[in-house]
């Protein structure tokens, strides 16, 4: 046996390729689940922060800030193994999948409020004085005039951090989660060869890379001249 | 001298430590055209922004066509529409065409439907001779287009005072007509004017008083003619001396 061939045999087995796929294929259809779950709630509490922020309440200004340096300081390990192991004790007994997709999404809502606040912040005070002069409230002119440009600031730094955390839904495997790289790993402890895992990165690839695409074409519809 | 329709009264303002606005007085009739001038920092555009309550006066009364600008029961919102105001930098909102820029608030405030607001808006565009552009947004518009969308803006809510805080001052020089042009088009259709501005030779043959500020207080005020040939405070005639030399 070459080496070449021992590698393709150790790597790209197609017959333990074959009979894990849909092992695989499941893994897939879980992660997409946990992506969903948590790009959609993340963002959203990102975005509710950051506009309650622009109230400018002081205290609850103080407790936004902690909560979000809190949530970004933490390593999303560190808070699915808190949420999954240590809520019990607490008499709340979250599955692995509820862990993880909690996990992610307070730490998505973190990053994504300093985002969405750095682009609040960074709209000129004449862009303000122009809405309220002409009668606009506070909350029309956040809604109809600052925050269509901020967002459009957002995108780039947003899409970027988006990705990141998605990504982190592999950490689910340590609670359990049947996502790709959980069925990956059972499928290479039950073959005895790594190609599963070969799979994954296949399955990751197929998953994310569309989404890195989109986000670069995003990036550059949403870009406009001043 | 009719009725005025602004009537500031004892404002100061402080920002920190520093006192702005040491007890001016303005009154304003209605069509009058008031030019405002004065060096950097001796308190004209905290002045125009108090009578708006962009800035908050720290005390003092502002009586904006009979509403009490201060009384914390006035709908601000609600009074602010008559009161138009164009900025030095244009603040055009860049994401929206010229039209989506003077719609925005007949929409938002008025109350008017799309249509009916296109209608006003395509009149008010009309108006600072700018229909054709109705299309574009602030990008591409030159520095005199988005300062006459910037006016359309404010004249489509019909406000019954416009306030200009020197809006030919980020223009080229050769963009300053078309804006002046604008201003004396208003004036002649009797609108209310309070003007922040150095546009000397505006002032000279539009304006009907002309106020020097300096150091937080109004100093003088008369007729152009009277102010800027015989200035009866030193501190004026410096001033006009200044400007004029360049």
């Amino acid at each position: 046996m070459s080496t070449w061939d021992r590698f393709v045999e150790t790597f790209f087995n197609a017959k333990v390729m074959v009979k894990y796929l849909p092992d695989i294929l499941s893994g897939m259809v879980v992660t997409i689940e946990l992506a969903v779950l948590i790009v959609l709630s993340g963002l959203f509490a990102g975005l509710v922060l950051a506009l309650l922020r622009a109230l400018a309440i002081r205290p609850l200004n103080w407790l936004i800030i902690f909560v979000v340096d809190l949530f970004r300081s933490l390593p999303p390990l560190v808070i699915i193994v808190l949420i999954y192991f240590g809520l019990p004790a607490a008499g709340v007994s979250p599955s692995g999948f509820v862990s993880t997709w909690l996990s992610l999404a307070f730490v998505l809502m973190a990053f994504s409020e300093e985002i969405f606040w750095a682009g609040i912040t960074s709209i000129p005070k004449g862009q303000w004085e122009a809405s309220r002069s002409t009668g606009l409230s506070f909350g029309q002119t956040l809604i109809n005039v600052v925050l269509p440009q901020a967002l459009r600031l957002t995108i780039p730094p947003l899409t970027n951090r988006t990705i990141a955390i998605t990504k982190g839904t592999a950490l689910g495997t340590v609670v359990a989660v049947a996502e790709i790289l959980g069925q990956a790993s059972s499928a290479v402890s039950n073959s005895y060869n790594p190609s599963p895992l070969m799979m994954g990165a296949a399955a990751y690839l197929v998953l994310f890379l569309p989404v890195v695409v989109a986000a670069r074409w995003i990036e550059t519809k949403f870009a406009w001249k001043r | 001298m009719s009725k005025p329709i602004v009537e500031a009264r004892e404002i100061h303002k402080h920002f920190g430590h520093l006192h702005v606005l040491k007890g001016v007085d303005l009154e304003v009739a209605e069509r009058e055209l008031v030019f405002v001038i004065g060096p950097s920092g001796s308190g004209k555009s905290t002045l125009l922004r108090c009578l708006n309550r962009l800035e908050e006066p720290s005390s003092g009364s502002v009586v904006v066509d009979g509403i009490d600008m201060l009384d914390p029961r006035t709908d601000i919102n609600h009074a602010r529409q008559r009161i138009g105001m164009v900025f030095q930098s244009f603040n055009l909102y860049p994401h929206m065409t010229a039209l989506g820029n003077v719609t925005l608030a007949l929409r938002k405030v008025a109350g008017k439907s799309r249509g009916e607001a296109d209608v006003l808006g395509m009149a008010a565009l009309e108006r600072v001779g700018l229909a054709d552009r109705a299309g574009h947004t602030p990008g591409q518009l030159s520095g005199g287009q988005q300062q006459r969308v910037a006016i359309a803006r404010a004249i489509a809510l019909e406000p019954r005072v416009m306030l200009f805080d020197e809006p030919t001052s980020a223009l080229d020089p050769e963009l300053v007509g078309s804006v002046l042009e604008v201003m004396r088009d208003l004036r002649q259709s009797g609108m209310t004017m309070i003007v922040v501005s150095h546009e000397m030779g505006f002032a000279r043959n539009a304006a009907d008083r002309v106020v020097f500020m300096d150091d937080g207080l109004i100093v003088e005020q008369g007729p152009p003619a009277a102010i800027f040939e015989n200035p009866t405070q030193e501190r004026t005639r410096a001033f006009i001396g200044q400007i004029q030399r360049h």
